[in-house]
């Protein structure tokens, strides 16, 4: 059976369980007049049996659908014996060509009869397993159904072990989020452990030199496979400091605009006009970046005499910029409102203008807050990845000069693992250690900001 | 000090008072001006999008009087199945073209003079044929795709005064495009192929249609996950949660993992969906994944403030009517902070709806002309077909980009309308 329709048979057995329950409980106590015997409402007995039936079924399809594959590999591997895995480069490999064989992708007949072999028993484990995996659910599901219609008593307390139940439901949901970011840490700091085994840390660190493809050739040019990461580093950084430069004047001018000065209409039409760019997907900017503002400057960089490479930095950085402006300018805001009235009511009462009450007082109270928001800002242009995909380059240059071409961390990941590519070699594994190094920064970028932010929020509750 | 006149001070605050009268106005040009920049930015992206893109929902087609040849498609007349799939369908489609300029000679002129339909039209033609094999021997005049160079020579994006050399098409070629325009054989009509058709080498035959359909079964996975796990961890946080440091743990994650470039959650899908659990690539079972997890912590910040937003009497008076804490969230809390809840998950949907980043590291990148039928097909989503258009380099291909954009901004727009709809309309204030 499929797993959908698995699912479809375990969703039948929970409804049958809450019929059977809640029938069972009103029958106990001869009908709906002798309700009030029961401790619960008859639904909670119908509840409690469907979830004793349908959360053991869902527990073991998740384990079986987790872990069917690769113990049906390491059997057809093993059946296979070793002389077939030495055939082809490597057991990946072949059971990859098993597989296309089993699903109809490669025609039988045009490979090696290991491989069908593989194939066939593949196909006849995979088909055992989807039995055996049905027959379980069944059996379980069904015996969970009787077991616990039989323990249904009108003393039971059905709807406190159902809200127990739903409690750790719950519980589970929410615990979801530290697993992710453990998932995050662990599979990305693994790949990346794999490899500095092969390039040592200070090397990637500190290296300037980036060409991450390996050589095949001793005297092939451009391909040292060397993973000095300083370049995209600086890359990084100069895009992000360009975007910076463009979203925090205009994004904090506008928050100060919008939030002390502007009348309530203007307020009420230019803030959700200025939000529509935090509502716009990356890629567009990308598209925007790479086939408007890229040619523009180029435009006008030949017309002024300045050569502006085809993907500068300074396009790329202008679009992020944009892009971050409602960002900066939201928080900004939040801030800047967050400041008591009373502190501009002191600044009034000693004669200050308006703009030398924001300037002197407002701003300043509301710093830590505005500096918690650029950071957060910050680590989003680290991170922000299609505009730089779309409209920075791919060589990692050295250089200080925004008209020039640079690339990103984000640029990298992207390259080194779209397209064609084997698991194993540092080229890929290169792309974990970006990823790594990205998520450490923004990670503490963020919990920086976050704590300056909380901290300066408490500050005037 | 002292010396200084009454005079003497008067003049000084008079003189800095015109200086701070400046400076006040100056700082709230500043202001204005940069909200202005920001809005100029709006609309300047809209209309450099939109003046790009909107040309192509207009297709240049080319109507011609196309005889079912049976000489050509099927000569021993045995109409089998196999022999009507195997025909050369593009002798017709060229046949019709010689009819139509018999003056058009030599080998490289022919060529030159078949470029201008597109290859779609043999397709069409097969098609026709194997559903109706009696049309063998009847003429039809039909209408095809024209290829995309001559759909841009109608729109005015080919320049005629270039030298025929650094030109796509021939003086030849654009003589007869223009003599079948003057016939009214070739003409700029709607475009419905780009809303059915999947994606294609030839710009004129791509479409988005594979890209939407893509796109729509990765959001049902990630509807389908992230909304109740993002609701329920909510009202744990919120209604359930005793203060101690695991709930805080949870709730800095939380913070954090919204912030963390979306990038990173596509390595985390790569590494444990694709090859831990071995799960398929390209597929949209596995995109929703990956942005459910992106998607979680949006939900799940959006629904603590609207539980939040409900206030503690309705808690309370639950309570004192004997409900249990469950009882009280299921059937008072909840219901009250739904459309603060549906608000927010229509906000993250949309945000994962323009997600690229981490779509292109599970390989959803690549080349998929088949519409895709279930959750485990290859499949593409709307912006990584913007991001592998916007990388090809032919011209015809630029405003499909644009238009893909364009379709994705109004899917966008639609569903932020409904939040902002759903937020005046039941969002309760108390």
């Amino acid at each position: 059976m499929s797993t959908s329709a698995l699912l479809l048979l375990i969703a039948a057995m929970a409804v049958l369980g809450y019929w059977l329950g809640k029938h069972r409980s009103l029958a106990l106590v001869g009908g709906g007049r002798g309700i009030r015997q029961l401790h619960s409402l008859p639904g909670y007995y119908g509840l409690l049996t469907a979830l004793w039936c349908a959360l053991p079924c869902l527990a073991i399809l998740l384990v079986w659908l987790a872990g069917q594959e690769s113990v049906i590999t390491t059997l057809v591997l093993r059946g296979l014996g070793t002389a077939a895995t030495s055939e082809h480069a490597s057991s990946g490999l072949l059971m990859n060509n098993i597989r296309n064989v089993a699903a109809g992708v490669i025609p039988a007949d045009g490979v090696s009869p290991q491989v069908q072999a593989g194939a066939a028993e593949y196909l006849r484990l995979r088909s055992i397993s989807a039995m055996a995996i049905s027959g379980v659910i069944l059996a379980l599901g069904l015996a969970a159904l009787f077991w616990v219609r039989a323990r249904i008593a009108p003393q039971l307390r059905a709807r406190n072990a159902v809200e127990a139940i739903a409690e750790k439901l719950l519980l589970a949901c929410s615990t979801l989020a530290v697993f992710v970011t453990l998932g995050i840490v662990l599979s990305v700091a693994y790949e990346s452990i794999r490899f500095f085994h092969s390039v040592p840390v200070h090397d990637f660190l500190f290296g300037i030199e980036w060409s991450p493809q390996t050589r095949m050739r001793d005297d092939q040019i451009g391909s040292s496979g060397s993973f000095g990461a300083v370049p995209l580093f600086l890359g990084t950084a100069m895009i992000s400091g360009i975007a910076m430069l463009v979203a925090v004047p205009v994004g904090l001018f506008s928050a100060i605009y919008l939030s002390e000065y502007a009348n309530r209409r203007f307020r009420s039409v230019a803030k959700p006009l200025l939000e529509i760019l935090a509502g716009i997907p990356t890629v567009v900017y990308g598209f925007f970046a790479a086939l408007t503002v890229g040619p523009i400057l180029r435009g006008f960089g030949e017309s002024v005499g300045l050569e502006v490479a085809s993907e500068s930095a300074l396009a790329a950085g202008l679009v992020m910029g944009i892009m971050i402006i409602p960002f900066v300018s939201s928080l900004a805001d939040d801030m800047i409102t967050a400041v008591p009235q009373s502190l501009r009511d002191g600044a009034y009462a000693l004669g200050a203008t308006r703009s030398e009450t924001i300037k002197q007082v407002v701003l300043r109270a509301a710093l830590p807050g505005i500096v918690g928001g650029v950071l957060l800002a910050v680590s989003r242009a680290i991170g922000e990845t299609m505009i730089v995909v779309m409209a920075a380059g791919l060589a990692a240059n050295m250089t200080a000069n925004p008209l020039d071409a640079v690339t990103t961390v984000t640029v990298q990941i992207v390259t080194l693992l779209t397209g064609d590519q084997e698991f194993d070699s540092p080229k890929t594994l290169a792309a974990f250690a970006l990823g790594l190094v990205l998520f450490l920064v923004t990670l503490s970028l963020n919990v920086f900001a976050l704590y300056i932010v909380r901290k300066y929020r408490e500050q005037y509750e | 000090m002292s010396s200084r006149t009454a005079a003497d001070t008067r003049l000084l605050v008079e003189k800095s008072l015109r200086r701070r009268a400046w400076a006040e106005r100056r700082f709230r040009a500043y202001g204005l001006g940069a909200v202005l920049l920001g809005v100029v930015f709006v609309f300047f992206l809209f209309a450099s999008i939109i003046s790009k893109g909107y040309t192509a929902f207009l297709q240049a087609r080319v109507t011609l009087d196309i005889f079912y040849d049976p000489a050509a498609i099927d000569p021993e007349g045995t109409r089998q199945a196999e022999t009507l799939a195997m025909a050369n369908y593009s002798a017709l489609v060229r046949a019709a073209l010689r009819e139509k300029f018999p003056e058009i000679e030599g080998n490289a002129r022919r060529r030159a003079l078949y470029a201008l339909v597109s290859s779609s039209a043999a397709f069409e033609l097969q098609h026709r044929v194997q559903a109706d094999p009696s049309l063998l021997g009847q003429r039809q005049r039909l209408s095809f795709l024209a290829a995309a160079n001559v759909d841009q020579l109608l729109k005015g994006k080919i320049d005629r005064r270039l030298p025929e050399a650094n030109r796509v098409l021939t003086d030849q070629q654009i003589a007869c495009a223009d003599k079948l325009v003057n016939d009214g054989q070739l003409k700029l009509r709607f475009n419905s192929a780009f809303f059915t058709g999947g994606d294609s080498r030839e710009p004129e035959q791509a479409g988005v249609w594979g890209a939407v359909v893509g796109s729509m079964y990765t959001l049902a996975v990630t509807l389908l996950l992230s909304f109740p796990i993002g609701v329920a961890a909510a009202i744990y946080l919120e209604e359930f949660a005793p203060r101690n440091r695991w709930t805080d743990l949870i709730e800095v994650n939380i913070n954090n993992l919204a912030a963390v470039p979306s990038i990173v959650f596509g390595l985390l899908g790569l590494a444990m969906f694709l090859n831990f659990f071995g799960m398929p690539r390209s597929a949209p079972l596995v995109g929703g994944f990956v942005l459910t997890l992106l998607t979680l912590p949006t939900i799940i910040i959006a629904s603590r403030a609207a539980l939040k937003a409900v206030p503690p009497s309705i808690r309370e008076a639950a309570f004192g009517m004997g409900a249990s804490r469950l009882q009280m969230v299921g059937h008072h809390v909840l219901p009250l902070a739904m459309p603060g809840i549906l608000t927010g998950t229509i906000i993250g949907m949309a945000r994962a709806l323009g997600e690229t980043a981490p779509l292109l590291m599970i390989g959803m990148v690549a080349f998929i002309v088949n519409v895709p039928r279930s959750l485990a097909d290859p499949a593409t989503v709307l912006p990584v077909q913007i991001y592998l258009w916007a990388d090809s380099s032919e011209r015809a291909f630029l405003e499909r980009t644009s238009a893909a954009i364009i379709v994705l901004l109004a899917f966008l727009i639609v569903m932020n309308a409904a939040a902002v709809i759903l937020r005046n309309r039941f969002e309760r204030r108390w």
